[in-house]
């Protein structure tokens, strides 16, 4: 079976001759739009973010994207490649290319501003309406933290989550139900509702109540996450502490 | 608080259901000769305690579990929630009710 190579066309660029991608962004404003077609020089660990530099530096500076630290830390990069929301700059275009056809578009489930730039803003103030933010609780708990807890092992395996929102693109709940926080919020509310140094467990088990169980548990969001997190396992922890609440009926006076 | 036991009801009656549509299945398979109708069913079935108390475990599993998920299912396909849903879901769990038994209690 003969393997798919990129296509050899003149370009001037770099050398005369070289392989070329083929690459289709998002143009637009607002909800209107369409994808536009440019020929991209293919390098060797080139990363769909360089794609998407490539295209504004040298073929087209009106392009608008987002993007800060370019090494996965930030957050900023997130776009849609070939159907899949994922980090840009930490993806290779070996990775994503369809033979040798990458298909760039703006996140999903977030208002586009212009061509890959989103508003996130839907998507942090959910967050902060949600309360998920650490609630000092003024004096250090009774018994040391252990890092091997259970309930720290819990939080520790969500703690790294980059506010990047591949996940809430990736979530058809999010699609769906424009009530449901999303993977990313409900995921902070299960690491803080699991750190002991923390105030005000029962308000963040408050606040997940009725969005946790408007997820359908279809994984989208850890499939998706870029730093490997389970977004999924988190929000089961949430339903089923919420339903223990519940049971006992335990109002909001603190954690004892 | 709602949503939480809607969750737990929902789950309880999926563990429920999930033995018994294999019992009902393989009853079929085993049991259904030269097709399918309430005569032939109720030839074998009728009297019996146990088929009683299976299909009526089953009646009232069905009747939690069916009018939650489509609940979920008309809130987020076709924007339908409130008072109204759920009191139109309540309505559906009681026909489904309904249905169930009047043919559990021709079994008995």
């Amino acid at each position: 079976m003969k393997r798919a190579r990129p296509r050899l066309v003149k370009t001037g660029y770099d050398g005369p001759v070289m392989a070329m991608l083929e690459v289709e962004i998002w143009r637009g404003e607002g909800g209107g739009g369409a994808w536009r077609r440019y020929a991209v020089p293919h390098e060797a660990n080139q990363t769909v973010l360089d794609v998407v530099t490539h295209v504004q530096r040298h073929i087209d500076p009106s392009l608008a994207y987002r993007f800060a630290c370019r090494v996965g830390m930030c957050g900023s990069c997130a776009m849609t490649v070939n159907g899949r929301p994922r980090w840009t700059c930490r993806t290779h275009v070996s990775q994503a290319a369809r033979k040798g056809r990458v298909r760039i578009g703006p996140l999903r489930n977030l208002p586009v501003i212009r061509d890959l730039a989103v508003d996130m803003a839907p998507f942090f103030e959910k967050w902060r309406d949600a309360g998920a933010r650490f609630v000092p609780s003024g004096e250090p708990p009774e018994e040391p933290v252990r890092p091997d807890e259970p309930e720290r092992r819990a939080a520790d395996a969500g703690i790294e989550c980059i506010n990047c929102a591949v996940c809430y693109a990736a979530c058809d709940s999010v699609a769906w139900n424009p009530d449901y926080p999303g993977p990313a919020v409900l995921n902070r509310l299960w690491t803080l509702a699991n750190d002991r140094r923390d105030g005000d467990r029962d308000g963040h088990l408050d606040a997940a109540g009725a969005g946790c169980h408007l997820c359908r548990s279809h994984q989208e969001c850890a499939d998706a996450c870029p730093t490997g997190l389970n977004p999924t396992a988190a929000i089961a922890g949430l339903k089923r502490e919420v339903f223990r609440r519940a049971l006992g009926g335990r109002t909001r006076e603190g954690r004892q | 608080m709602k949503e939480a036991w809607l969750f737990a009801a929902q789950r309880v009656s999926a563990m429920v259901l999930a033995p018994l549509v294999l019992l009902h299945l393989g009853t079929v398979l085993y049991a259904v000769r030269g097709g399918l109708s309430a005569d032939e069913i109720l030839a074998r079935t009728e009297g019996s305690l146990f088929w009683g108390a299976v299909y009526g475990l089953f009646v009232l599993a069905a009747a939690v579990h069916a009018p939650i998920g489509l609940r979920a299912v008309l809130g987020e396909w076709c924007r339908w929630r409130g008072a109204g849903l759920d009191i139109a879901m309540a309505l559906f769990g009681l026909v489904l009710l309904a249905l169930g038994l009047r043919a559990v209690a021709a079994v008995l």
